[in-house]
């Protein structure tokens, strides 16, 4: 790897009384690298996510952002050091507007005219341009995935962990996604994590493969298709299930 | 006209009504009542504001606004002149209140908790002051008298002119005028970026902070503004009266001002006061009718409210005016 990595973590460990969680995950990612997370249910994913952003607070280890440590920060902190998260289940403000959301995030950082204009810039990006004033909780599902995610790219911060942005798409939403996601991935590192194989084959440089909060395995997408472990706890499963979604 | 600015002109019209078009034609013992009202009513706000925008359910706003009577009662018993004594009674509240909020936000207090402390720290003050009857509690030459409380407390003076008294049917307009300046002080805060942020850590805290804002502090700050206001409104209950006791802590009372909010709906500024002056208006002519017991009648209107219209006057009205406007447009069209 070139120059020092954007974010490190040493022996991250997180345990919930007797569930080891996350289970000393050594983990490295340059700057403005797009990277993929995926493992079978339970690999512990979200909670190295929430670790990330202080929702959380490991057990042990170290959490490394740009060489400073986040152990023990508070959520709001980190995001103002630039850690910004589409959580699994969507959160979003449900009784505002798509814009009204989006204005709060981009606020933060910015004054009346700037947020406008961001807010008018990210909309669109999205693809909500022509649903700006809906509430939040009236959109379908796969419009608030969206505008989470507009929420997120809102904050402008230099690392996105994005949870299963794809979760309950149709497969054009799918598409679309990928878009999007190779779009605002080019000028900022992020973290991706999802199920889909073939929404991964579209957007992945290097995976990273978790499993019992350990990683199992780092690589291209390619060799990482081939890795005979890799399949054994995971893969083996999830291409029976990406048949089927693949069929429907 | 868009339903936002025509409430706000409803609401400044009827602000200049209340300063001048009331004292112009009621009578003055019924705007020596009215005076009441709208410290009350100030009160009322400071907890629409906390809980149905902050969404603090503060159950122990009568801490705030006791306290604020009770140090105007002894500053301005010590002092003679009424300036200092009105912006201690606000100030010492909001100094509770960031005490208070530290400790509840910080420590990431949950919210039944947080109801259960805040109605602690009014208890904790109705049995300490109500315990201070004996002559040896004295603040200067302010005798706390326990639950007898503290009578012959001097009036709010005009600033700087402790002999220019304004007390009975003058003090009327001064408090109109104050409901006016926090109810639109509030209006603009909730319109303001901070009352953005408060309203969303209402909707979704832990969203709010993963877009980078400190809930905790935000928090403490709604809590001690709508402090207060609460204190503001003590000391103009306690120099309306010219008189406070433990009471202004008990129990019954700060159960009435989550009742005011109830009924004129959690999440409005205007149903807080209307709530609270109708409540308080059923209460006074109950009082001097004797057709029924108070607590009893106010007991029922509660539950019925609670149940037959859990919104709240004022939201109900809302709606009801939006499906007509709707119905007349489709009409129209
Ligand atoms: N708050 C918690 N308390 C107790 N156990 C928890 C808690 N959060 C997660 N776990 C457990 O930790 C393990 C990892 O959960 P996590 O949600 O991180 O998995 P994941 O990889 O995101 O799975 P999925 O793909 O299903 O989203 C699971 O066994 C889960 O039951
Ligand atoms: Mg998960």
């Amino acid at each position: 790897m070139t120059g020092p990595p954007l974010l490190e973590t040493r022996g991250l460990t997180m345990r919930f009384g007797g569930v080891t969680a996350v289970a000393g995950a050594d983990f490295t990612l340059g700057p403005g690298e797009l990277r993929c997370l995926i493992g079978p249910n339970g690999a512990g994913k979200s909670t190295f996510f929430k670790c990330l952003t202080g929702q959380l607070r490991p057990t042990e280890g170290e959490i490394l952002f740009d060489g400073e440590s986040l152990v023990g920060e508070e959520p709001h902190a980190i995001a103002r050091r630039g850690i910004s998260i589409k959580t699994q289940v969507p959160s979003l403000f449900d009784g505002l507007s798509v814009a009204e959301n989006l204005r709060l995030a981009a606020a933060r950082t910015r004054n009346r005219a700037e947020t406008r204009a961001a807010v008018d810039e990210i909309v669109g990006l999205v693809g909500l341009a022509d649903r700006a004033d809906s509430i939040a909780s009236q959109l379908p599902h796969g419009q608030r995935q969206w505008l989470e995610l507009g929420l997120v790219l809102a904050c402008d911060p230099r690392l996105m962990l994005l949870d299963e942005p794809t979760a309950g798409m149709t497969k054009q939403e799918v598409a679309r996604t990928a878009g999007i996601i190779r779009e605002i991935g080019r000028d900022r590192a992020m973290i991706v994590v999802e199920h889909d194989m073939q929404f991964i084959q579209m957007i992945a440089h290097r995976v990273t493969v978790f499993h019992q909060g350990r990683i199992l395995a780092e690589d291209t997408m390619d060799n990482i298709l081939a890795d005979e472990r890799v399949r054994d706890v995971y893969l083996g499963k999830q291409a029976g299930a990406g048949r089927e979604r693949g069929d429907a | 006209m868009s339903r936002n600015a025509l409430g706000l002109w409803t609401m400044g019209v009827l602000s200049l009504v209340l300063v001048f078009g009331v004292p112009a034609i009621v009578e003055t013992f019924a705007l020596i009542d009215f005076t009441l009202f709208i410290a009350m009513a100030i009160l009322s706000l400071s907890l629409a504001f906390v809980w149905g925008f902050g969404g603090i359910l503060c159950f122990g706003q009568s801490a705030f606004f006791g306290l604020g009577a009770y140090t105007y009662a002894v500053a301005v018993i010590n002092m003679g002149e009424s300036t200092v004594p009105i912006l201690l009674g606000i100030l010492l509240p909001v100094i509770l209140a960031l005490v208070l909020g530290y400790f509840m936000f910080y420590g990431r207090v949950s919210d039944v908790y947080l109801a259960v402390i805040t109605l602690a720290v009014s208890l904790v003050f109705y049995y300490l002051i109500g315990a201070s009857a004996g002559e040896e509690y004295k603040i200067g030459s302010a005798r706390l008298g326990g639950y007898n409380g503290m009578p012959s407390v001097p009036p709010i003076n005009v600033p700087g002119d402790p002999s220019a008294a304004v007390e009975y049917e003058a003090l009327y307009v001064p408090a109109a005028v104050l409901l006016a300046v926090v109810y639109f002080g509030l209006r603009a805060l909730l319109a303001s970026d901070f009352g953005r942020v408060l309203v969303s850590i209402r909707e979704n805290e832990a969203r709010t902070e993963l877009l980078g804002y400190d809930a905790r502090r935000i928090k403490t700050v709604a809590l001690a503004i709508g402090a207060g206001i609460a204190g503001l409104s003590g000391v103009l209950f306690c120099a309306w009266g010219a008189y406070v006791s433990p009471t202004v802590f008990s129990l019954v009372f700060t159960a009435q001002i989550i009742m005011w909010i109830l009924v004129g709906g959690l999440g409005t500024l205007t149903g807080a006061i209307l709530g609270c002056v109708l409540i308080q208006y059923l209460a006074t002519w109950l009082g001097e009718t004797k057709i029924a017991d108070v607590n009893i009648v106010l007991g029922a209107i509660f539950v019925a409210i609670v149940l037959l219209v859990p919104s709240g006057f004022v939201p109900m009205f809302a709606r009801l005016g939006d499906t007509l406007t709707r119905r007349r447009g489709e009409a129209g069209s």
